[in-house]
């Protein structure tokens, strides 16, 4: 029933906003109990899930063994939590947001972002490929007009793209995955140990798993990765929970839950499947941090960095040791909370500021301090320093690298921190530390809206809380790498 | 109820005369209304009965076949029965306003008498077992949609149907040739009789060219590629409630017909053994391709749609190309599945004429935000239409590609999900249009369609999103029919 | 020589149907058009009608002392079917008189010429 109410609730509180689109009050106050309704019941499943009950539902079955069903396993749950606890927040921040930018259309707005919660609750609780794929697909479809939302031409440019890749690569390489392994094995359930084993000719499954790879294009591998930054003409809470969070997340997460459930880490490696795909991953951590070094426009930079932070789970994923997949999980959500601070931070410049270039952002630390202090601490967590919780999930993807004995890929992830500091390090310190192009300090910016600020003060508070306390990430994390 | 299968021909056929000479008003179009659902609710029945209770064979005044006319009524005609039925039954309410708003009023009766032969015809299609039989059937519903494609607004109507006229009757004079072969060399025209028979003259080249004459005249009636020309002007011009029943009737029965000429009539062992199989996947590969990429380029939106259906159609050969119960099974899903989301697109787009008086790509701008509903059905039916899971057209690809990875058909399976990307090309092409162009002055006048056209419209979107979740009625019928088929490969 | 003396009903149908087919295609003054499609048409009923003779057959009509009768059956076929092409003839030809009171030409270069259809 619980998981039920989680995926109906933000459907509900979505009619419950097209409702109230006339009082813009009560319309807000529906988004808000809902998001606090629904990070009540992630944390209450996942401390009921960690005592040991099973949630498990099959709604209906279209075709014969192809359900819509839904079954909460560690992997899932992680996810949701991430998810459900993130939505409040950045509910908080996207009222102060759009409010102080006097946005048009904001029902849409709410609902639209109602719905795409919806549909990452129907990712993470999925039982099967068919349903995974269902809200995968219906992801997509809500959140393009949250892209598309400034209606000018750019953002339907962006739209565009978005659209043409994510659906593109879905219908024409992930589809095409689902229907190989249900012809392959006759069934679509994830299953511990996977599926697959046994029924395909390990010399192909690499082949497969390319599929999936590129298929997944939520997951922004390396060619596929051109939605992402197309995305970012998006108003900034919508970059800030879907395009730090929700969706990109959905992707890696569908491509953790493939490789654990449907190809089995044991088949994996012990068939060597990924051994030539993960290079497609390590090169995309590399190109992306580079491009991100010329990106000026600071949403950009972000949305290159999160490109390469997305492959650091990818890698993780198909290095498939037990280090390597708590790694991959834990990065869900250490990588979410940072990212998220940093988008937090950059929408809060340009509410403030209206400045969008890095290059424009000389000496604004002194006017805005609390923004950059909270930018400062998610660049530490995104770089991996202690004591912030990126640390841990960079200290296991380190260690399945050299678990697995890849040296080169432990050096990969190595250069990449390195290229991390270089691109987001100078950020704050350019803003504290140098002086403003005018030679002025500004006098005329004050900080952003109280409910912006409070949101970037939560999730940079919880980069440091989850350093020390990392317990419930973490056990999830070893429950799924584990399989047991 | 014996007589349930010669009813569903007779009841049109009879009130078609009697609505001719009705008075004007809304009369006429009440007593279709009445007798299409009527119609409708005994194909239920009858497609109950069959699956219940096994084959219907009807012997029409009492002689017996193969001397007389049977009617043999299986799962597969049943099931393709209850689509023209059920189509035209929710087409009617629709048609109300559409047709007093594009129709000449002292046109009206024969508009309403010319739509009941057309079903007459396209029914006594599905119910006979006759091959001659179903020529004159055929050629009952091809006459009464010439005129009905005539009676559109724009002078270009008349040339359409002239051009549809002369195809049609090349088409369906070379079945007739095929059939006078096929009769010369068996002797019988019952289906059932002349597939026993066939086996022993199969060596005869007069039975290879009646085969022949026989696909190629469905063909043209199928609209198969390249066999198509005539059906994107027919769509076109035609009037808003003509292409919806015929978009989602006509070319249905065609497929069916072609189904039951390969599988039932010509033992499969000679249907296969000649290349009619590669042939049919060529076609299916070359229609999805390239009419889906004339689909791109048009500027009319029932012509978009049209050339969008010569690229479905495409779907449902390549299914019986590959001759698998799958693939059969797939042609037989799309082919209901079609129906809804065609149905419904055409609908709206007919919602859109009624509202604006045309439908060109730069006259619907905005129109999105005017009238919602239509504008919803549009991209619930888009959706279906490029095979989102949880609609209906799910369904159809994932039957169809499970068909093509069977027989590891690579390049069907590529050509099958390159489809759906060139249909979200152009479906995108139009829901853009009408959601972020900016609307034009006139088009800000404009209000939301008449409840009588949207809650058909909407009945039909519905049914795209619940067969998309229940399969029971659409696969398990589908199934059953490849199965009475007789597809011999796996 | 037989195949061609011996068959010479089908020549005659063959030639027929060439001519018929040809004319649709090639004519574009659409009465001509017609006009070839009846006689494409006719060209199948001779086909049926010349099959169904048997021979040193009598007409089918039941007689004292007639052991051997031609086959009736395609005869009322091609009844219905000359019904049929009677009624695409006249449908047809409705249709050129609407043609021609609003293009104002029954030519197919010129009504492509006014609108770009056909």
């Amino acid at each position: 029933m619980l998981l039920l109410t989680t995926l109906l609730l933000p459907l509900a509180g979505a009619v419950g906003i097209l409702i109230a689109h006339r009082t813009p009050d009560y319309r807000e106050a529906v988004t808000l109990i809902t998001a606090s309704l629904i990070a009540v019941l992630v944390v209450e499943i996942t401390s009921r899930y960690m005592a040991g009950e099973v949630f498990a539902m099959t709604l209906i079955e279209p075709m014969p063994g192809i359900a819509i069903a839904f079954e909460i396993e560690a992997l899932g749950m992680l996810f949701a939590l991430v998810a459900g606890l993130l939505w409040l927040v950045t509910s908080i921040y996207a009222i102060g947001y759009m409010r102080s930018q006097n946005e048009p259309n904001q029902t849409r707005f709410f609902a639209a972002f109602a719905v795409s919660i919806a549909a990452t609750m129907g990712i993470a609780f999925s039982a099967n490929l068919f349903t995974l794929f269902l809200f995968y697909e219906l992801l997509t479809l809500a959140t393009y007009p949250l892209v598309t939302h400034a209606g000018t031409p750019e953002a339907k440019r962006g739209g565009r793209v978005y659209l043409g890749i994510l659906l593109g690569t879905s219908i024409g390489l992930f589809l095409l995955g689902i229907l190989i392994t249900w012809s392959l094995t006759g069934s679509v359930d994830f299953q511990h140990g996977g599926i697959l084993a046994g029924h395909i000719d390990p010399a192909w499954a690499g082949l497969l798993y390319a599929l999936f790879l590129f298929g997944v294009g939520k997951a922004a591998v390396m060619p596929f990765h051109r939605w992402l930054p197309a995305a970012m003409v998006a108003p900034t809470p919508v970059s800030a929970l879907l395009h730090a969070v929700a969706v990109v997340k959905a992707g890696v997460f569908t491509l953790l839950k493939i490789t654990i459930y449907i190809f089995g880490s044991d088949f994996i490696l012990s068939n060597d499947v990924t051994g030539g795909l993960i290079w497609v991953a390590a090169s995309t951590i590399l190109i992306a941090s580079l491009i991100a070094m010329t990106k000026d426009n600071l949403k950009a930079r972000l949305a290159y960095s999160t490109v390469s932070q997305l492959s650091y789970i990818v890698l993780g994923a198909m290095l498939a040791s037990k280090a390597g997949l708590i790694g991959a999980s834990m990065h869900i959500a250490m990588h979410a909370f940072a990212k998220i601070t940093l988008f937090f931070a950059a929408g809060a410049i340009y509410v403030a500021s209206h400045k969008k270039l890095v290059s424009e952002l000389n000496g604004l630390g002194r006017a805005m301090p609390i923004t950059f202090a909270a930018f400062f601490i998610g660049t530490l967590s995104i770089i991996g320093l202690p004591p912030f919780g990126g640390m841990w999930s960079k200290w296991y993807l380190g260690l399945g690298a050299a678990e697995t004995a890849q040296m080169s890929l432990l050096a990969v992830l190595m250069i990449s921190s390195l290229l991390n500091i270089i691109y987001l390090l100078p950020i704050p310190i350019r803003a504290f530390f140098s002086k403003p192009e005018s030679g002025q300090h500004y006098t005329e910016i004050a900080e952003a809206p109280k409910p912006i600020l409070l949101a970037m003060i939560v999730t940079s508070t919880a980069c440091v809380i989850l350093f020390f306390y990392p317990d419930p990430f973490y056990q999830l994390a070893s429950l799924a790498a584990g399989g047991s | 109820m014996d007589h349930i299968s010669l009813l569903l021909v007779v009841i049109p056929l009879i009130t078609a005369p009697i609505v001719a000479v009705l008075p004007r008003g809304r009369l006429p179009w009440a007593v279709t209304l009445v007798v299409t659902t009527l119609c409708a609710l005994l194909a239920g029945m009858q497609l109950w009965t069959v699956l219940h209770e096994g084959v219907i064979s009807y012997e029409l005044g009492g002689w017996a076949p193969p001397w007389g006319i049977e009617y043999r009524i299986d799962a597969v005609n049943a099931f393709v029965a209850l689509i023209v039925a059920s189509i035209a039954a929710i087409t009617l309410p629709y048609a109300l306003l559409s047709v007093e708003q594009e129709i000449p009023e002292e046109k009206i009766p024969l508009f309403y008498s010319a739509l009941l032969l057309c079903l007459t015809g396209l029914l006594g299609i599905t119910q006979t077992g006759d091959i001659f039989n179903v020529f004159v059937f055929l050629e009952i519903s091809s006459l009464s949609s010439y005129a009905l494609i005539s009676l559109g607004k724009e002078r270009q109507a008349l040339t359409s149907a002239f051009q549809y006229l002369i195809m049609g009757t090349i088409g369906a004079t070379f079945y007739l040739i095929g059939v006078g072969l096929i009769y010369s060399q068996t002797g019988s025209l019952n289906m059932q009789d002349i597939a026993t028979i066939l086996p022993g003259v199969v060596h005869l080249k007069t039975v290879d060219t009646g085969f022949a004459f026989i696909m190629i005249g469905i063909a043209i009636k199928l609209a198969m590629f390249p066999l198509h020309l005539w059906l994107p002007n027919a769509y076109t011009y035609a009037p808003s409630v003509v292409t919806v029943f015929l978009a989602a009737t006509a070319t249905k029965v065609a497929l069916y017909v072609m189904l039951r000429i390969l599988f039932i009539v010509f033992p499969h062992g000679f249907a296969l053994a000649t290349p009619v199989e590669e042939l049919f996947i060529v076609a299916g590969i070359a229609s999805i391709i390239i009419a889906s990429i004339y689909a791109i380029y048009q500027e009319d939106v029932k012509r978009l749609l049209a050339y969008s259906s010569v690229a479905q159609i495409g779907y449902m050969v390549l299914g019986i190309g590959f001759a698998s119960a799958t693939g059969v099974t797939a042609a037989l899903v799309h082919m209901f599945n079609h129906a809804l989301m065609k149905g419904a697109l055409f609908m709206a787009v007919g919602a859109i004429i009624y509202r604006i008086g045309a439908c060109r790509m730069d006259q619907i701008h905005g129109l999105g935000r005017a009238m919602p509903w239509t504008f919803g059905a549009i991209v619930i039916a888009a959706l279906s239409l490029i095979g989102v899971p949880g609609t209906a057209g799910f369904i159809s690809k994932w039957y169809l590609v499970s068909a093509a990875l069977e027989q590891s058909a690579w390049i069907s399976v590529a050509v099958i999900l390159f489809g759906s990307l060139l249909a979200v090309v152009y479906m995108g092409k139009l829901i853009e249009a009408l959601y972020f162009k900016p609307i034009t002055e006139t088009g800000k006048e404009v209000t939301e369609a008449p409840l009588l056209l949207l809650a058909p419209m909407w009945t039909l979107v519905l049914a795209n999103i619940y067969f998309g979740l229940d399969t029971n009625l659409t696969v398990g019928v589908a199934e059953t029919a490849a199965a009475t088929l007789g597809v011999m490969k796996p | 020589m037989d195949f061609f003396i011996g068959q010479y009903n089908y020549w005659v149908v063959i030639f027929l149907m060439m001519v018929g087919l040809y004319t649709v295609i090639s004519r574009g003054n659409l009465i001509k058009k017609i006009i070839g499609l009846s006689i494409f048409q006719v060209s199948v009923f001779f086909l049926y009608i010349s099959m169904g003779t048997v021979e040193g057959g009598a007409a089918p009509i039941i007689t004292e002392g007639v052991k051997l009768y031609s086959n009736p059956l395609p005869h009322v076929l091609i009844l219905t079917a000359i019904v049929v092409g009677v009624a695409t003839t006249a449908l047809a030809l409705a249709l050129v008189i609407r043609i021609k009171e609003s293009y104002g030409t029954i030519e197919e270069d010129e009504i492509h010429k006014l609108d770009h259809s056909l």
